[in-house]
């Protein structure tokens, strides 16, 4: 066991870490969470400095040990993070970098590292959430086209994105996880309608896109017909991945800072809550250790990271939560004020348990998968 | 980075495992005797007898064991090679200490550990070592010799039936090494918790099914291999910097993940999990045992605390 880093990868921390520090100063102000159009500039703005420093590809191409160095000094230093080009970056792109064709992979690749187009996940439906094979958004095939009818829901960055990887079924006779295909739509094709879903948390954050005859080129297919269930799990694998090291690192610089305002309001005296924060801090330090052994399984496995991820997920979307609450009783009364710090996180946090699957589905991956418990009926 | 374990380390851990594993396979013996009784042979009576009667020593430290732990070098690991030891570090012991507590190896372990290369014959086996670790001493009267003595120490009615304890009234100061070996203990008892209530929801049926089919029973064990694994992360890490904060860390982590996941182990086991006829009641004491160690864990908190403002 050695956490020591190599010195090529202290090397690279270095180089990236002198390079934030000249670069972050001039960038732009965080935009509203309210302001789309002006989030997605601002976010693609960001890709486009990273492609241009050499940065741009490193979830993709660099080991996991570069990627972790690479979102924790980010983090560290208060870059922006992935925000609307998530989807393109972390899931969409990796999977058509494993499952697409080579004219595929030369018509969407650049533009995500150049920060050129915006993607968003078309999986989840008003009746297949936690039950994703069961979506019933229909595709037909007429001539190079497939015709795309039916409905989507959560979609995130839906308002401001380029294209979506979306599942569809193509065979609705097929037994539930065989008839599905994975599909590039085009945002911008006639018959998308978009009704954005104001969050609890306040903003517009996704959306629900009606589909009306869509035609979307066969092209745009990844993987064969029928065949989407197995790239999506592709894509799903890519998602629970290091999706969240920036995060912990975040969720460590707030626990600071909560510590720091408890001192300044004289909260700090009260031994329960230094106590309850002294935990957070054994979590949050378990949860960073963890991902670190998890990055460490990736790179020796020379793969995806498994189902470790849902041990991670599970434990990291509690603790994020407590953290937040903890804020609450550091702020007291001043908790019902959402121009404070931390309390739009608060409300923000309580997604965590169930976007990319539920804890209750994570659980049941874990017991079903790690430790082999029979499958329910 | 390489946080993995490495060849000789999982070739160390296989050999504990071995030598542990054989000496407390099924039920047949926790690796202690009662008196005058044979070792090796499980006879819950007296150990019932023990937990009814304070202070009194139904059971004998097994030797043999002790000896042979001794020959496998679990105590002189971490002594330089050139005083008898193997060399190594703490990850090492850390591992060590693991598979103690996944088999509930009964004994002063931790004080004869620390008291290798300090007293004559603690590093082979020949002498067991117990000391005072906060109020309490475990396995004093079993011991030869007793750290760092233990004026007026008066004998307890241990909630362990394997763990004899007494009080001393002058409070000893924690050894955060002692805190990281224990955390290592809680967490091999943690991930012995989770095997055994798997393996009973795999095969106890309820409703014509194994009752791991059942959601309120599989998120269970869910739960108890989250915690673990979230535990395991932050001991190996704790062995590997020997940070006092990453070791207040683990402690905490490691403490819960024990008490809870035995907790858990036995409510998966339903009425049997209540009674002496499995083990799990001894995971549990064992734990609550162990959390008394290295001054509770307030102090662990409040070192954390502390930590966010400096
Ligand atoms: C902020 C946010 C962003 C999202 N972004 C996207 C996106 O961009 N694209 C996309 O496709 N989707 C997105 N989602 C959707 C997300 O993946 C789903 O919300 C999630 O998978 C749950 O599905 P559901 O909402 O239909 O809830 P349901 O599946 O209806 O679940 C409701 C409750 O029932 C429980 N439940 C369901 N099935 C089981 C079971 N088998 N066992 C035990 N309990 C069960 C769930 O745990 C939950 O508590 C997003 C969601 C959120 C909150």
């Amino acid at each position: 066991m050695d956490l020591s880093y190599t010195s090529e990868e202290e090397e690279f921390r270095a180089r990236l870490r002198e390079w934030l520090g000249k670069v972050l100063p001039t960038l732009p102000p965080k935009p509203s969470p309210d302001d789309w159009p002006a989030r997605r500039a601002h976010d693609l703005g960001w890709q486009r400095m990273l492609y241009d420093a050499g940065y741009a590809d490193v979830h993709w191409d660099a080991s996991p040990t570069t990627r972790l160095i690479f979102l924790e000094e980010t983090e560290k230093a208060g870059a922006p993070y992935v925000g609307a080009n998530f989807v393109g970056l972390l899931h969409a792109g990796p999977t058509i970098a494993a499952e697409g064709t080579p004219e595929q992979r030369a018509r969407w690749l650049p533009p995500i590292l150049r920060g050129e187009e915006v993607w968003c996940q078309g999986f989840s439906e008003p009746d297949a959430g936690s039950d994703l094979a069961a979506l019933r958004t229909r595709a037909r095939r007429d001539g190079d086209d497939y015709v795309v009818s039916g409905s989507k829901i959560w979609t995130s960055h839906a308002e401001v994105a380029d294209w979506c990887e979306l599942l569809v079924r193509t065979d609705p006779g097929a037994p539930k996880h065989r008839g599905i295909t994975w599909l590039a739509m085009p945002m911008n094709a006639p018959g998308i309608t978009v009704r954005p879903l104001r969050t609890l948390a306040g903003s517009a954050e996704f959306a629900e896109v009606f589909l009306d005859d869509v035609r979307v080129p066969v092209t745009n297919r990844v993987g064969d017909e029928d065949d989407g269930w197995r790239v999506t799990m592709v894509t799903l694998s890519f998602e629970r991945g290091t999706a969240f090291v920036g995060e912990v690192v975040a969720c460590r610089r707030v626990l600071g800072e909560l510590a720091a305002e408890a001192r300044r309001n004289g909260r700090w005296d009260d031994s329960a809550l230094r106590r309850r924060l002294g935990r957070l801090n054994a979590e949050f330090r378990a949860l960073w250790r963890l991902t670190q052994w998890n990055v460490s399984e990736a790179e020796a496995s020379g793969g995806v990271p498994g189902v470790g991820g849902s041990v991670f997920k599970l434990s990291y979307s509690h603790a994020r939560q407590e953290l937040y609450d903890a804020a609450a009783e550091v702020l007291g009364p001043d908790s019902l004020d959402l121009g404070r710090p931390w309390m739009l996180d608060r409300l923000s946090a309580l997604s965590y348990t169930i976007a990319a699957g539920t804890s209750q589905i994570q659980r049941n991956i874990v017991a079903e998968r790690i430790l082999g418990l029979p499958k329910g009926r | 980075m390489r946080f993995q374990l490495t060849e000789e380390q999982r070739a160390l851990q296989a050999a504990v495992r071995g030598v542990v594993g054989r000496r407390s396979s099924a039920r047949s013996s926790w690796l202690v005797a009662p008196r005058g009784g044979a070792a090796d042979v499980y006879n819950p009576a007296p150990l019932q007898g023990a937990a009814a009667q304070p202070g009194d020593s139904q059971f004998r430290l097994d030797r043999a064991l002790w000896r042979a732990l001794g020959d496998l070098g679990f105590f002189s690991l971490r002594l330089p090679e050139a005083d008898g030891g193997a060399g190594l570090g703490l990850p090492e012991a850390v591992l060590a200490f693991e598979e103690a507590g996944r088999a509930l190896v009964p004994g002063p372990l931790l004080a004869t550990h620390l008291a290798a290369g300090e007293v004559e014959g603690a590093a082979t086996g020949e002498t067991v070592v117990a000391a005072a670790d906060g109020r309490l001493v475990e396995w004093m009267e079993e011991a030869d010799v007793v750290r760092p003595g233990a004026e007026g120490a008066v004998p307890m009615n241990s909630v362990d039936p394997l763990t004899p304890l007494h009080r001393v009234p002058a409070p000893a100061v924690p050894d955060p090494l002692g805190i990281l070996l224990t955390a290592a203990e809680q967490l091999g008892t943690a991930a012995r918790a989770c095997e055994l209530a798997v393996q009973h929801a795999r095969t106890r049926e309820q409703f014509g099914q194994p009752i791991g089919a059942f959601q309120a029973v599989k998120h269970l064990c869910a739960q108890m291999l989250v915690r673990t694994e979230v535990a395991r992360a932050a001991v190996y890490a704790a062995a590997v910097t020997a940070d006092r904060v990453d070791i207040a860390a683990a402690r905490l982590l490691a403490d819960e993940a024990a008490e809870r996941g035995a907790r858990d182990c036995l409510q998966v086991h339903g009425g049997m999990g209540f009674t002496w006829e499995c083990e799990v009641h001894l995971l549990l004491k064992r734990a609550r045992v162990r959390a008394q160690r290295g001054g509770g864990v307030t102090e662990s908190e409040e070192l954390l605390a502390a930590d966010l403002v400096t």
